[in-house]
């Protein structure tokens, strides 16, 4: 079984997508020039997820990848709402008040998110009422505690994954009277999803994680070469201070279950997650909702099974670390990926791939006479070279693509061979996740023209 | 680095040339930084908007002509915009005669500027050589040398070693010819419009900077004043020449006023001088197969182009980012470049000085804008240049200011006026595609009968897509889609799509067939984009007028047709129509597509303002099939069970009939080729009915669908003249043998009545000869277009107009106007009919004459016995 470089294409351009943002006269010029995304399923279906949105009642972008287990209905879920209650979390109290008094007398609601979707990025239609009532009742809570203060990122970001997280495990013990939904707001408490999302506003760079999808910085130095800088830390096993946490969580006669075959508990992956409510929940509410639940939940062997040694729950929690990073104009993109991509490449080589790739298209940095000594020969030689450059280097028109590709078919030499592409991409369903697993990929460009002038204003 | 430029390019004449209108104007001297210290007027007779060259050449003429009382607003500075910017090239090599007039005009007027105004202009007669890598590209550079040979300005096809000769730098290897044209010039195009504004401001024009008007107020279809951002100026005339601000500024007001023209980049190139600077008359060099231009320039060169890839701009407007981001683009240029570098290769080591980028105008067909807005009366335009601004500026500046002070300008400038576009080619999405297609065309091969790819499937018949699956070609027409011919089934059709050829076309034959069967059986051609118009009153209103704006009598029977000239005030046609009286108070009237927005316009405006008397533009709500042949009579009369012989139904007749189940059709026993047949003018929902009722009917007569080349072929060979190719408004019935169109004795006065009289008693200048070709062989030769030298015994006397094949004749037919210039003086002589018939006739095709028999009347006898049905003669028919 053979797939030909067109059907290979066809294959890994199915989900691309890509966002360039639009230039206004002059002012509120973005820091970031767009972004590519793109994703690649092993499972059938995919349980990975991705979001973008502009925010329009505060400055910023948002941008996350969501990584599904036990099903997509958390990652979907997550990838719905999550960015709602960031961007209620920004909101100034004005604003609250303006968008709860609009509901109240029935009139449109200032648009809060402008979304970035793929066509097939969907949302779930039955249950969006239920969705903005629990989103509704969180700014009316924001309301009444009035601060006064202006919000700060990092808070935001931290009382939204908390919160979302504290809805999606009340909406599955309160139920749902239409059958549907009551099925849905189970299904998506009993799976989990990791969340690693961007918040980019002018210089000001925040990643929020939770899980094991990760956030790189690709760095160019001033010899041109790529480097990355990690911008999120994986909560697994492999994270001492995670495991460490984790410990300090619960008493010491636990430590040696806590923590067994590198997963929580033997049993999970991510050591944080939404969802996953068999590690949040105590047994008794867990055995309680499964059997008020619908048949479908009582008969799954899943939901029924308690995790061994689960002594002292929760075990699991939402709460993201958020790393806050101030852009350079060095710092040309941002990766934002699932562990799909991290585990078949090194984050030096998907710098390297990305940047290369980036200068590729874009060496359309103008160029400029000025006042160098350029002859007509000299000129047309540079021109020539850079067509061909263009010309013969990329098929693909989007970064995350472009990693796809590599990360999917790179030989040991690090270049990326067709035979291996096209055998990883015809595996059967069945093997496929054998393989390799599902990746999602966010590259965000910056703009270091932007960047350097924020700084020079500082 | 812009800014920096400015200066490079204006030279130093700038200062020099300031204070000369600064003092006219009593600014005070010392007061540069002072933005406005003269008030505007109040009123004016004139004003004009912008500085640039189209602006001041205006204000130049009209000042001339002995107009004073002239404000010229300017929103920045003098000759600051594309002008600026220009390469300064004067160049007379064009393809459309009139625009090649303003050219030549450009060129006298600024080689004598400098004398005139002390104004240094940088004027240098280099000459220009236009270089061919391709026969073909020969060929078009041959045709246009013809014309420029007979218009007496010195031009000659070279070979590539003379070429070689004239200019040390050029690389000839690859080349087949050249054409050099030793009078062009180089200009300071910003130089060239002080000087004109100079002179201007010399005689008593007003020059103000730095105003920029807002809106032109109208009232009653009137201009009546200009808002500024200085204040309010009342004026009679206002004049448009805000260059690629002109679309917008005429947007701008309450009533529009279309002006079709979309701004693109254009980049050309600056070098330092060479090692051994450039000599200052080195010829200009066009290659037009490499796209690009090269001039001198400081010792160094200019050289830039007309690009592949287009970058269209400001087409939601002016806008300060595009503006800023208006840079040097390098991988743009590049293919430029390379061109370039491919032609002077020894330019390699030459040192770039800078890549400047200026937007230029470009327009939906590639000509210029001028004239008076259909909407808005003392509302003049002139812009969009397609980038020869610098060579048309003087010649157009001058046709403008006749316009504006005698009504209408002294050549026939249709081809440039406003007019021949109507508010469908205004959308932005059109023009922004459209010019994306134009810009590119500049340098492109135009063989004959090219055509738009843009813009298309605009207006079209219902019965397109019916037409089109029959294997329909088609060509555009005022945004109408008609049929070219059709391609029979099991033809090479992507073959025939591409043919492109100076020589026999390979339709040749699929058109023969189509005419043998309008000449054996019946065709039907659907030319539903004619313009229509309806035109009706209470009383008598509408017969009086008409028979006013009217040389034939129109005072006939109803339900008879009248084929008429609507002409000016010197007896030259400003549209030639067929009307037919509907009843006695309302008339039909059929001109050809392109007059939608002219005859519109000014039968408007010379029609009483009278409520009772109503026009209305109906060409939308008929589909037109025209039914050719001599079976035509045979499938009409089944379809309707009447009967349409001669005795029932006689030539140039119209009666509402019903066709098939559908009712109201208003049929004429016309064709527009001189064949027997109908038009059936089809209201337009029963379109596909009728159509499928006429096919249907049809097969046992072999009826089959044509196209409109077909119909070209039949009206040429029976010398029919069509408006807009053969006739204009400076042709008088009397010159193309149309005198029994005009009643001269209709018993009441009509327009152009004193002209036609006058030329009845003393003849006429020109005559509409019809040629055919004795020695051309179709297969071999090249084939006539338009525009050819008529010479009669040796010497130029005229230009044909349009050509054609006639598959009865089986030789090319070409019409065209021959003229008696005296042999000496070259003063124009009377031409008569021995003058015609006594001379022995050759006619230029791309520089190879070829003998021609020339004729004052068609055929008849050639072709068959049948009564030549259109042109008989009315009156012997009774009223109803």
């Amino acid at each position: 079984f053979y797939l030909t470089p067109p059907q290979v294409n066809s294959i890994l351009k199915a989900n691309e997508y890509s966002f360039k943002v639009p230039e206004f006269d002059g002012k509120n010029v973005s820091s970031v020039l767009g972004f590519d995304s793109n994703q690649l399923p092993a499972n059938a279906p995919i349980e990975d997820r991705r979001s973008a949105a502009t925010c329009l009642q505060t400055r910023g972008m948002l941008l996350g990848v969501f990584d599904g287990h036990a099903g997509c209905a958390c990652a979907q879920a997550v990838s719905e709402r999550l960015f709602y209650y960031i961007a209620v979390s920004l909101l100034p109290h004005e604003t609250l008040l303006e968008i709860e008094n609009a509901v109240e007398s029935g009139r449109a609601l200032l648009p809060i998110l402008q979304w970035h979707k793929h066509p097939n990025d969907y949302f779930s239609k039955e249950a969006s009422k239920l969705y903005f009532n629990s989103l509704r009742t969180y700014w009316q809570e924001l309301i009444d505690l009035n601060s006064g203060e202006t919000t700060d990122v990092r808070e935001a970001l931290i009382n939204a994954f908390k919160r979302l997280d504290n809805d999606i495990s009340l909406e599955a013990q309160v139920g749902d009277p239409n059958s549907f939904l009551n099925y849905l707001v189970l299904r998506v408490a009993f799976s989990g999803s990791t969340a690693c999302v961007a918040h980019v506003d002018g210089v000001d760079l925040h990643i929020a994680n939770t899980g094991d999808s990760r956030a790189m910085l690709g760095v160019q130095e001033e010899d041109g070469s790529w480097s990355a800088v990690n911008l999120s830390y994986d909560h697994n096993a492999q994270n001492e201070n995670e495991v460490e946490r984790v410990k300090m969580e619960h008493p010491k006669s636990e430590e040696k279950s806590l923590v067994k075959q590198d997963r929580l508990l033997g049993l999970l992956m991510p050591f944080r997650a939404f969802g996953d409510v068999k590690f949040k929940w105590s047994i008794e509410l867990q055995k309680r909702v499964v059997e008020s639940g619908p048949d479908q939940l009582n008969e799954n062997e899943y939901t029924k099974f308690i995790p061994p040694n689960y002594h002292t729950p929760p075990y699991l929690t939402a709460e993201p670390e958020v790393i806050h990073h101030k852009l350079r104009p060095q710092d040309k993109f941002l990766v934002l990926a699932t562990d799909g991509l991290w585990e078949t490449m090194h984050r030096q080589d998907v710098a390297r791939i990305v940047g290369e790739y980036l200068t590729g298209v874009h060496h359309q940095q103008p160029i400029a006479v000025g006042g160098y000594k350029v002859t007509l020969g000299q000129m047309h030689g540079l021109l020539t070279e850079r067509r061909a450059r263009i010309s013969s280097v990329f098929e693909d028109q989007n970064a995350a693509t472009h990693l796809i590709r590599h990360a999917v078919g790179n030989n040991e030499f690090g270049a990326v061979d067709h035979e291996r592409l096209s055998k990883m991409l015809s595996l059967p369903e069945e093997l496929a996740r054998m393989y390799r697993d599902d990746m999602t990929i966010i590259v965000v460009q910056f703009n270091s023209h932007v960047i350097g002038a924020y700084q020079n204003e500082e | 680095a812009a800014r920096m430029f400015l200066r490079l390019l204006s030279d130093i004449q700038w200062r020099a040339a300031h204070p000369k209108w600064r003092r006219m104007t009593q600014r005070s001297t010392s007061t540069t930084a002072e933005p406005h210290p003269v008030s505007l007027p109040a009123q004016a007779q004139v004003v004009i908007c912008g500085g640039g060259i189209m602006g001041t050449s205006v204000a130049y003429h009209l000042s001339k002509m002995g107009w004073k009382d002239i404000v010229l607003l300017e929103q920045g500075r003098l000759a600051a915009g594309t002008t600026r910017f220009c390469a300064g090239i004067v160049s007379t090599a064009r393809p459309v005669s009139i625009e090649l007039k303003m050219a030549h005009y450009s060129n006298n007027l600024y080689q004598q500027l400098e004398q005139e105004t002390g104004v240094q202009t940088g004027y240098m007669k280099t000459g220009s050589i236009s270089l061919a890598q391709t026969q073909d590209r020969l060929i078009s550079l041959k045709r246009i040398a013809s014309s420029l040979n007979v218009m007496g300005i010195p031009c000659e096809i070279i070979s590539p070693k003379k070429v070689l000769q004239l200019h040390p730098l050029i690389n000839i290897h690859d080349l087949v010819g050249a054409m050099y044209v030793p009078e062009d010039a180089l200009v300071s195009s910003a130089n060239v419009s002080l000087a004109l504004a100079t002179a201007a401001s010399r005689n008593g024009v007003q020059i103000h900077e730095r105003t920029s008007v807002s809106h032109v107020t109208i009232q009653k279809g009137r201009v009546t004043g200009v808002e500024t951002d200085r204040g309010r100026i009342q004026c009679e005339f206002f004049v448009n020449c805000a260059g690629q601000w002109a679309y917008e500024l005429g947007h701008s007001g309450e009533e529009p006023v279309h002006i079709p023209l979309h701004a693109c980049e254009h980049f050309y190139l600056l070098t330092h001088p060479l090692k051994e600077p450039l000599s200052s008359n080195l010829p200009t060099i066009v290659d037009p197969d490499g796209r690009i231009y090269i001039r001198n320039w400081q010792g160094g060169i200019l050289s830039g182009g007309f690009e592949k890839n287009p970058k269209p701009l400001f087409t939601e407007g002016r806008n300060q980012l595009e503006i800023q981001n208006l840079q040097e683009d390098w991988d743009h240029f590049g293919p430029l470049l390379g061109a370039l570098l491919r032609r002077m290769p020894g330019l390699e080591a030459l040192q770039i000085m800078q890549l400047v980028n200026c937007p230029e105008s470009f327009t939906p067909d590639m000509r210029c804008i001028m004239g008076e807005s259909p909407t808005a009366r003392g509302y003049f335009v002139l812009a969009g240049m397609n980038s020869a601004g610098i060579s048309y500026g003087g010649g157009a500046g001058k046709y403008l200011a006749e316009w504006i002070v005698n009504g209408y300008p002294s050549e026939n400038v249709w081809p440039l006026d406003l007019k021949r576009f109507g508010t469908l080619q205004s959308s932005r999405t059109f023009l922004r595609h459209r010019v994306m297609e134009v810009m590119p065309l500049m340098c492109d091969l135009k063989v004959p009968r090219w055509d738009f790819q843009t813009g298309r499937q605009l207006r079209t018949s219902p019965l397109y897509d019916r037409l089109d699956a029959q294997g329909a070609r088609w060509m555009e027409k005022h945004g109408f889609e008609r049929v070219k011919y059709f391609v029979p089934p099991g033809s090479d059709l992507l073959d025939l799509d591409h043919s492109k050829t100076f020589y026999k076309p390979d339709w040749f034959d699929i058109v023969g067939a189509e005419v043998k069967c309008c000449k054996e059986a019946v065709c039907v051609i659907d030319m539903s984009s004619f313009t229509k118009f309806e035109i009706s009153s209470t009383g008598d209103q509408a017969l009086e007028s008409l028979q006013y704006l009217f040389s034939n009598d129109l005072d006939v029977p109803v339900g008879h047709v009248v084929h008429t000239g609507m002409l000016n005030e010197k007896g030259g046609y400003e549209n030639d129509c067929s009307i037919a009286r509907l009843s006695k108070r309302s008339f039909f009237m059929i001109s050809p597509t392109d007059q939608q927005v002219h005859c519109w316009t000014w039968l408007k405006n010379r029609l009483p303002d009278d409520s009772n008397l109503v026009m209305e533009d109906v060409t939308w709500k008929y589909t037109a099939l025209n039914l050719i042949g001599p079976r035509a009579v045979d499938v009409l009369s089944e379809l309707s069970y009447a009967p349409m012989t001669a005795e029932h139904f006689p030539s140039l007749f119209c009666k509402e009939m019903s066709v098939g189940y559908a009712n109201g059709i208003r049929v004429m026993s016309i064709t527009h080729t001189g064949e027997p047949g109908f038009v059936l003018y089809i209201p337009i929902e029963y379109a596909l009915h009728v159509y499928n009722e006429v096919m249907n009917m049809g097969q046992k007569y072999g009826i089959r669908n044509a196209g409109y080349y077909a119909l070209r072929s039949l009206r040429i060979e029976k010398f029919f003249a069509f408006w807009g190719q053969d006739l204009d408004a400076f042709t008088t019935p009397m010159e193309c043998g149309r005198e029994f169109q005009v009643k001269l004795d209709k018993g009441m006065e009509f327009l152009g009545q004193e002209a036609l009289w006058e030329q009845k008693q003393n003849g006429v200048y020109k005559r509409f000869t019809m040629f055919i070709l004795e020695d051309h062989d179709t297969d071999m030769d090249l084939w006539p277009w338009w525009g050819e030298p008529i010479f009669r015994n040796g010497r130029y006397v005229g230009k044909t107009t349009s050509s054609a094949y006639s598959y009865t004749l089986e030789r090319h037919v070409c019409l065209g106007f021959v003229h008696h210039f005296d042999e000496k003086t070259g003063e124009q002589l009377v031409v008569t009919t021995d003058f015609i018939n006594q001379g022995e006739y050759e006619i230029d095709i791309a520089g190879q004459r070829f003998q021609a028999k020339a004729k004052l009347y068609p055929f008849s006898s050639l072709f068959t016995q049948r009564r030549r049905k259109d042109e008989v003669e009315l009156s012997g028919y009774q009223r109803e």
